[in-house]
């Protein structure tokens, strides 16, 4: 069944925190490689429609399919822990704040999951972190502490422990928003990469030339719901959608 | 200052508060097992456990520590319960220190930052994966000062166990008080040696505190 | 000797009288550790150094030693300098004492941490330390005070069963000698523990109300 189905299939995807809709029935697929940017506003319910996805927030109705396998099916509790651990290692995570694990060292941060998990040796798991952290050019930082790196390095370090349980898919939680204006290219290159290994990413993002670069499809989420979507090309240069047009025109007067 | 009484009934209070700190031992050890049980309790995801543990934290720190020992030494026979003073005194403290060493443990739990469980939980590790691997050795560092706090207390509520006859530190300050009638003497005698105790304590805690805090 | 609580309220009277004198005792000892503890602060604060030196001593000494010791010196101490003070009054003075020197270190803290910027800007608008201090340093002192002070005075009502081993007739005392009369301790410990555990209840609820009141206006 996963060859006539979407890799990612959001059906009919409702959250509700109390009275407040966050999430106003939202359906969208992700093929196989394709990197879907995600933009807005805050309170938009990007960052929550991505956390849905791999049930950090879970929806109040609707479905979210993974590769043919339902996310959020319910399930009594032990099966259901059981479900989602398993589901979330083939989804990796990156979050604005990065949270790194503070008491471990970036080694260590990287090989806990894959030899817990996926019951590698030390030696295995090291040879892993090393190639991963190699891929992110942190490489010759592996024996420090989180709290010796910089935000960019953090970051870094945040992607390739996601990467080193070869996820299938990769989500980003506004990556580079708090960061320091120089220190987001070096992740954004580290994106960059992934995409051109053709990860299948979906990227919420208050950087629009980063999301034209890389994205293949751009949604624009307003209070809940999608507004508009395509190509990049589309969607920054002739918006159909005046909420689009009046979002990205605030949004450059801001940013310069 | 009849400083010859004090040289000669000194051996007395240096044996007393080995027993002083045999007791804040034994308590200390018995209320860092309640305290994690009912800080555990308190987080759990059962209401039943939740509202077991929120009890105990409320009544054993919403009642005097002496009652609680009275309850226990002297009405523990008519329930079948019976212990000699000195057990009464270690379970009695320890498990009212339990009630408060278990709100400094959730405490530091929950202060723990939620995306570190996020970020656990998203790898695919288990709530108690990420609860042993992640939240606990973080909270473990902030735990120790506060807990320094509880244990400061504890030594100082071990005193009480004088009022049920255990021959610790202020019960023996108490019968030479009586037997001599110098209360500065005897209470210089015991407050140099509490004061002994709690300053090698908080000397220790803080050197504790320095070590889990490098990175 | 199995449980029987019937016994409970025929010596209820007795208990409620000690009830009284409980909430009297950590009424007037919370009063004096206000005062004092008030007064400790000033002195370690801004005090002379030949008065802050002993101060320094006997705060560390009363923060060092169990409550317990502290009663037993003021009391047999009062005694041998001729002093013979009631009961009562020797345990107010104790705990008030003890609980005036842990305020005292609540204040200092609260005074210290508001910020210097605010003496600074009292003082650029031409108000003297003095007016400095009353008008603009202390009352955002006593807000940041007042939640943990209020946790010592929880405390203080628990810490004055101790007054009852120097003789003071409050709750704890009052259920020994109605043990001495029946020979039940559970069931009158346990009844002595349920009056101090709703006094407690009563304490976090004004204490609740009061945070509450001042949260506003932070």
């Amino acid at each position: 069944m996963a060859q006539n189905q979407p890799f990612v299939d959001i059906r009919h995807a409702q959250k509700s925190f109390g009275k407040v809709e966050v999430l106003k029935d939202i359906s969208l697929t992700v093929e196989r490689g394709q990197i879907v940017g995600i933009i807005g506003s805050s309170g938009s319910g990007k960052s929550t429609l991505l956390r849905a996805i791999n049930d950090l927030d879970p929806l109040s109705g609707g479905e979210i399919w993974l590769d043919g396998v339902q996310v959020n099916k319910k399930l009594p509790h032990r099966q259901y822990e059981a479900h989602i651990n398993a589901l979330r290692q083939q989804v990796g995570m990156v979050f604005q704040h990065f949270n790194l694990f503070p008491h471990l060292s970036v080694r260590d941060n990287v090989t806990m999951a894959p030899m817990l998990l996926k019951n590698l040796s030390r030696a295995e798991a090291n040879r892993l972190a090393e190639e991963q952290l190699d891929h992110v050019g942190m490489l010759e930082r592996i024996e420090y502490y989180p709290s010796q790196l910089s935000g960019g390095q953090k970051q870094r370090v945040a992607i390739a422990r996601a990467l080193a349980m070869k996820p299938k898919l990769m989500l980003f939680d506004e990556a580079t928003s708090a960061l320091d204006p120089e220190l987001v290219e070096e992740v954004n290159l580290v994106m960059k990469k992934l995409a051109e290994q053709h990860m299948t990413m979906i990227i919420v993002t208050h950087e629009m030339d980063f999301a034209a670069s890389v994205c293949d499809r751009v949604l624009f989420m307003d209070k809940g719901v999608v507004v508009e979507e395509g190509p990049p090309q589309v969607i920054f240069k002739n918006p159909t959608q005046p909420r689009t047009r009046e979002f990205l025109r605030k949004h450059i007067e801001g940013a310069s | 200052m009849d400083t010859e009484l004090m040289l000669k009934v000194y051996p007395f209070f240096l044996q007393a508060a080995g027993l002083t700190i045999v007791l804040s031992v034994l308590t200390a050890l018995l209320g860092l097992v309640c305290g994690a049980l009912g800080a555990a309790a308190r987080l759990s995801r059962f209401v039943i456990l939740r509202f077991l543990g929120a009890a105990y934290v409320s009544v054993f720190r919403g009642t005097p520590a002496l009652i609680q020992l009275f309850i226990l030494y002297f009405g523990g026979p008519q329930i079948g319960i019976q212990l000699d003073a000195f057990q009464a005194g270690v379970i009695g403290l320890g498990v009212n220190a339990g009630a408060y060493m278990a709100e400094t443990i959730r405490g530091a739990i929950i202060a723990v930052d939620r995306g570190q469980t996020e970020a656990a939980r998203t790898l695919g590790l288990s709530r108690w994966q990420a609860m042993a691997r992640v939240v606990l050795p973080q909270a473990a560092r902030l735990m120790v000062r506060p807990l320094g706090v509880n244990l400061n207390m504890l030594i100082k509520a071990t005193a009480l166990v004088a009022a049920i006859s255990v021959v610790e530190l202020t019960y023996t300050a108490q019968r030479y008080i009586g037997s001599t009638y110098k209360p500065f003497e005897m209470f210089l005698l015991a407050g140099v040696l509490y004061m002994a105790i709690i300053y090698v304590t908080g000397r220790g805690v803080a050197w504790l505190d320095r070590r889990v805090r490098i990175h | 000797m199995g449980l029987d609580f019937s016994i409970v309220p025929k010596y209820l009277d007795i208990l409620l009288l000690g009830v009284a004198w409980t909430v009297g005792i950590t009424l007037a000892a919370a009063l004096l550790s206000f005062v004092g503890g008030i007064l400790f602060a000033l002195v370690a604060l801004y005090g002379p150094w030949l008065l802050r030196q002993p101060f320094r001593l006997v705060s560390w000494v009363f923060m060092g030693t169990p409550l317990l010791l502290q009663l037993f010196l003021i009391y047999f101490g009062l005694v041998q300098i001729g002093i013979d003070l009631p009961a009562f009054v020797a345990g107010s003075i104790g705990l008030g004492l003890h609980f005036a020197v842990y305020n005292s270190e609540l204040i200092q803290a609260a005074i210290l941490a508001v910020d210097r910027g605010q003496m600074e800007a009292a003082r650029t608008l031409g108000l003297s330390r003095g007016q400095a201090l009353r008008k603009v340093v202390v009352p955002q002192a006593v807000r940041a005070v007042i939640p943990p002070i209020g946790n010592n005075m929880i405390a203080l009502l628990k810490d004055s069963a101790l007054v009852s081993v120097i003789g003071v007739s409050e709750l704890t005392l009052s259920a020994q000698r109605v043990i001495g009369k029946t020979y039940r301790p559970f069931e009158f410990y346990l009844a002595a523990a349920a009056f101090y555990y709703v006094i407690n209840l009563c304490m976090e609820w004004v204490q609740r109300k009061i945070e509450r009141r001042i949260s506003v206006s932070r």
